[in-house]
């Protein structure tokens, strides 16, 4: 038997016992996670050797990106609007500034005109906090911004760790108000797309059309496909045969969800596509392609 | 076709351990289990390694490779690269006994601490009658079988061992979640889910459905909807008014 078996105690392992140990693992009581002395003895933190940070560093490069270009187009406050088409960006949806040009406000302008201020001070803001309260977000920036856990079996950034149990993320558990709330949004937006048929020469149909059609479709995917929203819809019922329609709707809204990330990661693009198309239209970077 | 595999297996016990470098013969076709195996009768005679049924039905096998909890019997040798080291340890999230094997009984410790269905009573004909469509998200949870690969991943616990006090961990949300949705439950166990099981813990970063070698849905179908009912009574004034005015409960 050439096995250095437990009964040859080793005299390397104070130290963090393998060849492959590094000198920064920790020990003693005061040792945390996988570096408790009663688990195995490891020095390696992970002995992951695939590239597991590739997700999440995409993720923030991802979200980094799309965050700076929404805050820019946010306070750019201009190029919001195509006056032909009638094309209105969801960025500034509903237009409620005194700044908006009279056209693309449609429901009233009655909220402070301010460079601080977005023209959709109403929607903006609760779009944010519905993202950021979503199930789908929270594990992605968890992972990648918190690094709690970075990847699974790796361990977490942090030293103490009370999950969603305190002030301030114990009020991800608001995430289902947002939700009613983006859900009246997406209305908007929908109306928004409708108006855009009707352009200052009547019916007409451009590319715009398309692109606006195409993300109302995601947004409208992504909401209904939310865990709030499975649960709502009849996830909390203990008997779906007393409720067949709901056990229904909570049957589509199920097969929806089980693509909510997919759906999560098209809207933010489209949200911007549509918008990066409207900025140019509306600066006169490019015409609409008018099909009708 | 057989070729020989370099195993790094972790021997040891409480008092302390290490990765040892084997060269073991293998053969085209076979898991990390078979590997263990003939290292056990050719070459370590004393290595400890817990396993049951070699098909994926039994949960003893668990252990961790190449640093990812998994089956060692549902774990083929083809998905490494050709020359690849596959190094073996136990979990590393519970006690170590010796080798491979961990003492989990953290695992049934929480385990006891799920209350038990408390049915309505039987109708005049002494049975309980309950529609499939009733029973069926509960029947995804019992497939599960018990590796506690779930639990051995879960952050909260691997990197938090002050955790294991107030947290039961994803296998366990199962339990809470199959008793929330049973047809014939009478009780409420959201406060339970909330203050004893610790879900409010989780941060829903999926690690657990990750590694469920049963596909279990456990984050989108256990611990979400779990936290959902818990919203519905802890944190949700509307529906807590409804539910004095209207005397609505979950129940319906
Ligand atoms: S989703 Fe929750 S229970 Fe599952 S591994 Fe992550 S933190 Fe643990
Ligand atoms: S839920 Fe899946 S991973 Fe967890 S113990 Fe059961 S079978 Fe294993
Ligand atoms: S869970 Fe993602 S929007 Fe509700
Ligand atoms: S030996 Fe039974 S699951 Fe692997």
């Amino acid at each position: 038997m050439t096995t250095p078996g437990p009964e040859q105690p080793d005299p390397e392992r104070q130290s963090g016992g393998t060849g492959t140990a590094t000198a920064a693992a920790p020990s003693g009581p005061l040792a945390g996670g996988v570096h408790e002395p009663t688990r195995a003895d490891i020095g390696e933190k992970t002995l992951r050797k695939d590239r597991y940070w590739v997700t999440p560093a995409i993720t923030v490069i991802v979200l980094v990106a799309w965050l700076t270009y929404g805050v820019v187009r946010v306070f750019m406050q201009d190029y919001y609007y195509v006056d032909e088409h009638h094309y209105l960006t969801p960025f500034y949806s509903p237009c409620t500034s005194t700044g908006c040009v009279e056209e693309a406000a449609h429901f009233g302008r009655f909220t402070p005109n301010h460079a601080l201020i977005p023209f959709a001070v109403l929607s903006l803001p609760l779009l944010l906090v519905f993202r950021l309260t979503c199930y789908y977000y929270r594990k992605a920036y968890y992972r990648s911004f918190w690094l709690s856990p970075p990847a699974c079996a790796v361990p977490d950034g942090h030293k103490r760790y009370t999950g969603e149990t305190r002030f301030p993320l114990i009020l991800q558990n608001l995430h289902r108000y947002t939700f009613y709330l983006a859900a009246a949004i997406v209305l908007i937006n929908t109306w928004d797309m409708i108006l855009a048929f009707g352009g200052d020469e009547g019916f007409g149909i451009g590319l715009g059309n398309l692109i606006l059609i195409f993300n109302v479709v995601m947004l409208w995917l992504y909401t209904l496909s939310c865990h709030s929203c499975r649960h709502v819809t009849g996830g909390r019922l203990r008997h779906f045969s007393r409720h067949p329609l709901r056990y229904r709707w909570w049957t589509f809204v199920s097969k929806l969800n089980t693509r909510h990330m997919l759906y999560a990661w098209m809207s933010l693009g489209t949200l911007a596509l549509v918008d990066f198309y409207i900025m140019g239209v509306a600066a006169g970077w490019f015409d609409d392609l008018r099909f009708l | 076709m057989g070729y020989d595999l370099n195993m790094k297996v972790w021997r040891g016990d409480e008092s302390g351990g290490e990765l040892t470098d084997y060269v073991v013969p293998v053969e085209e076709g076979e898991v990390v289990l078979d590997a263990l195996h003939r290292l056990q009768a050719t070459q370590a005679g004393d290595l400890a390694v817990r396993w049951n049924c070699k098909a994926g039905k039994c949960g003893s096998c668990s252990a961790e490779i190449n640093g990812k909890p998994r089956l060692t019997c549902m774990t083929r040798l083809s998905v490494f690269e050709p020359g690849e080291t596959v190094t073996v340890t136990p979990l590393r999230t519970f006690p170590v006994i010796r080798d491979l094997v961990t003492d989990v009984s953290y695992n049934y410790e929480k385990a006891k601490k799920v209350p038990p269905l408390s049915p309505e009573p039987r109708q005049a004909d002494g049975t309980y009658r309950m529609q499939q469509e009733d029973v069926e998200r509960g029947q995804e949870f019992r497939k599960c079988i018990e590796c506690f690969l779930c639990q051995s991943v879960c952050h909260v616990i691997r990197d938090h061992e002050d955790n294991k006090e107030a947290f039961s961990g994803p296998r366990l949300f199962l339990r809470y979640a199959e008793l929330e949705m049973h047809p014939l439950e009478t009780k409420d166990h959201r406060e339970a889910a909330k203050a004893e099981a610790g879900v409010g813990l989780c941060n829903i970063t999926k690690c657990c459905t990750e590694v469920c070698p049963e596909s279990i849905k456990i984050t989108d179908n256990a611990i979400i909807p779990v936290k959902e009912r818990v919203v519905d009574r802890s944190y949700d004034p509307l529906v807590w008014l409804g539910s004095k005015i209207f005397r609505r409960s979950a129940d319906d």
